[in-house]
């Protein structure tokens, strides 16, 4: 029985979870986007059965055997265990709306969607296949930031992906980047802020450091809506802020705007 | 985790000997050179016991230590009529991070490095070290315009990290660091990056990546600072040297992953004992990595820069 019924984060409504899925993951009451696994942002956004997964096969390493109140090798079995996934993030080629382009969509399931080496090299791997395919590409955030866990070697993938986007940029290939709750740390100090176009889904939190770590810095309670979408646009950081229904017209138009292929 | 004594604990027969030098040195004494090199020994035989139990927090603890050697002290030191130029053309300047240019053996060098302070007054001026948006954007300006010239630039890495507050969000903290990776890998003249203290997270990456990264021997550069890991995944501030010793982000752990080029070694006691010979240690070694990549044409250095990065992490393929 339970499992027919859900409680919306927001409105604290109890909702029937078809109705919640029937709409997109969106409640209907009062309009709050719950999170989507990155197999889900697929079928949301490729046109019918029209894409496949690419570089399914690469997998954490737990180089610095790291164990803080658990051992990131039990943390990496249990994620994987839980999302199906072997990192947090999943690759795909496909059509939307009969245009090539590939998606990168982070699993915020997998460790808070941190970034670890497996994200930072599928990332670029796919950035970099955008370059040689001259397709464009998009990246969906939801993302704590860089994964502790694997030490300095996460911190440097902000730089590993953000040089292939340098050279997506040189040749003229659209990068989109679509931040969706929660987009923080240095997942936003890299790939997710250097979209052509930067966009995210309403009331998303999008960020550098953590809120918390602000209010214990300044010592001062944070204005309503501090780090949110709208705050976002408002400070100049977002391109637009799309709803879950709307993004996928939204994102073909683009693309045929940057690709120059009208209708 | 067993009772570790605290570095500033550790060195005190140390700074109690290099006190000693710094009066003679101030001294007219007639036999001060054989005096200060007698008590040198001192210090490298004290060091020689405790340079061997330093454990990774205590390395911390030196990168952290109010006496280090700072980016001002380094560009007194070697470069030659250095002027700093200020802000970033958008909103404002930064006294967290510093950029001008001056000569470097004679050559015209872009240097650039966070600025911590000394006094109280000087520490909150200087924000301790934490830039914000515009000292990214600042530290881009002075880079491009080294490039429109044709002038290496050297980087100087000394952050807790970039800054949490309300007004450096609103005008784009990760945009800026972002902007920065994305840019410093197609600029096209050398960079070089030298880690002189804390090399905290976005915050030092956003100036700390280019085509030779080099670390002092007793700097550290990592992910997240020991107390928020400690703060994150314990949940116990208790926990800080475990998370010091989990983390990896000494010298010589990032030599070992090929994230680095070189580890500088410091003087006896850390660099804060003996700035004269760290000087001269750094400058050897900016030196040799400057001549190395000036014999570069620019397209093999751009690749070569791309490819470092490009090889960095670790995992499983089937
Ligand atoms: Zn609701």
């Amino acid at each position: 029985m339970e499992q027919l019924w859900a409680r919306c984060n927001n409105c604290r409504r109890i909702l029937y979870k078809q109705d919640i899925m029937d709409n997109m993951h969106v409640c209907p009451t009062c309009h709050f986007h719950f999170r989507l696994s990155a197999v889900e942002r697929f079928f949301m956004l490729f046109d019918v059965g029209q894409f496949e997964l690419f570089d399914e096969d690469i997998s954490p390493v737990d180089v610095l055997q790291f164990k803080d109140q658990k051992k990131y090798s039990d943390r990496i079995k249990i994620s994987q265990t839980k999302t199906g996934l072997n990192d947090a993030v999943l690759s795909a080629i496909g059509m939307m709306d009969g245009i090539r382009v590939i998606i990168c969509a982070m699993e915020f399931a997998f460790m808070g969607g941190s970034m670890g080496s497996v994200v930072g090299e599928k990332v670029t791997r796919a950035l970099e296949r955008a370059l040689k395919e001259k397709v464009p590409v998009i990246v969906i955030s939801s993302s704590g930031g860089a994964r502790m866990q694997e030490g300095i070697l996460s911190l440097m993938q902000l730089m590993k992906t953000s040089q292939a986007i340098a050279r997506l940029e040189k040749a003229g290939v659209p990068y989109i980047s679509l931040c969706t709750d929660p987009t923080t740390g240095g997942t936003t100090a890299s790939y997710a802020m250097l979209g052509d176009i930067n966009i995210a889904e309403p009331d998303a939190l999008i960020g550098f450091a953590g809120p918390r770590v602000i209010e214990q810095t300044i010592k001062q309670k944070l204005p309503k809506g501090f780090q949110r979408s709208e705050f976002l646009l408002e400070h100049g950081m977002l391109d637009d802020i799309v709803d879950r229904k709307k993004l996928r017209p939204y994102i073909i138009r683009v693309l045929r705007l940057f690709t120059n292929q009208p209708r | 985790m067993e009772k570790e004594k605290d570095f500033y604990k550790l060195e005190k027969n140390v700074i109690e000997i290099k006190q000693k030098i710094d009066d003679l040195q101030e001294s007219e004494d007639p036999l001060k050179e054989d005096k200060i090199a007698r008590l040198r020994t001192k210090i490298e035989k004290e060091w020689a016991g405790i340079a061997p139990e330093l454990t990774p927090f205590h390395f911390v603890q030196i990168a952290r230590h109010p006496q280090r050697p700072y980016t001002l002290d380094y560009i007194d030191a070697l470069f030659e009529g250095f002027i700093e130029l200020h802000g970033d053309r958008r909103a404002g300047d930064d006294p967290a991070l510093i950029a001008g240019f001056g000569f470097y053996k004679g050559k015209t060098t872009a240097v650039i490095g966070h600025q911590k302070g000394r006094s109280t007054r000087n520490r909150l001026m200087r924000n301790f070290g934490q830039p914000n948006p515009e000292g990214y954007r600042k530290a881009l300006r002075i880079m491009k315009l080294a490039e429109k010239f044709g002038f290496p630039v050297v980087t100087l890495i000394d952050t807790p990290g970039a800054y949490p507050g309300i007004q450096a969000e609103e005008r784009g903290q990760a945009e800026a660091i972002a902007n920065n990776l994305k840019e410093i890998s197609l600029l096209r003249v050398p960079v070089v990056n030298i880690v002189i203290g804390e090399g905290g997270s976005g915050g030092a990456l956003a100036v700390g990546v280019g085509d030779a990264i080099l670390m002092l021997q007793y700097s550290f550069y990592s992910v997240i600072s020991p107390e928020g890991c400690a703060a994150i995944l314990w949940k116990d501030q208790g926990a800080v040297k475990q998370a010091a010793e989990n983390l990896k982000f000494l010298a010589k752990d990032l030599k070992g992953f090929g994230i680095i080029d070189e580890i500088i070694p410091e003087p006896p006691g850390g660099a804060h004992v003996d700035y004269e010979t760290m000087f001269k240690n750094l400058d050897k070694s900016l030196q040799k990595t400057l001549s190395r990549l000036k014999n570069k044409t620019v397209e093999e250095m751009l690749n070569e820069r791309y490819e470092k990065f490009r090889q960095i992490g670790i995992y499983e393929e089937k």
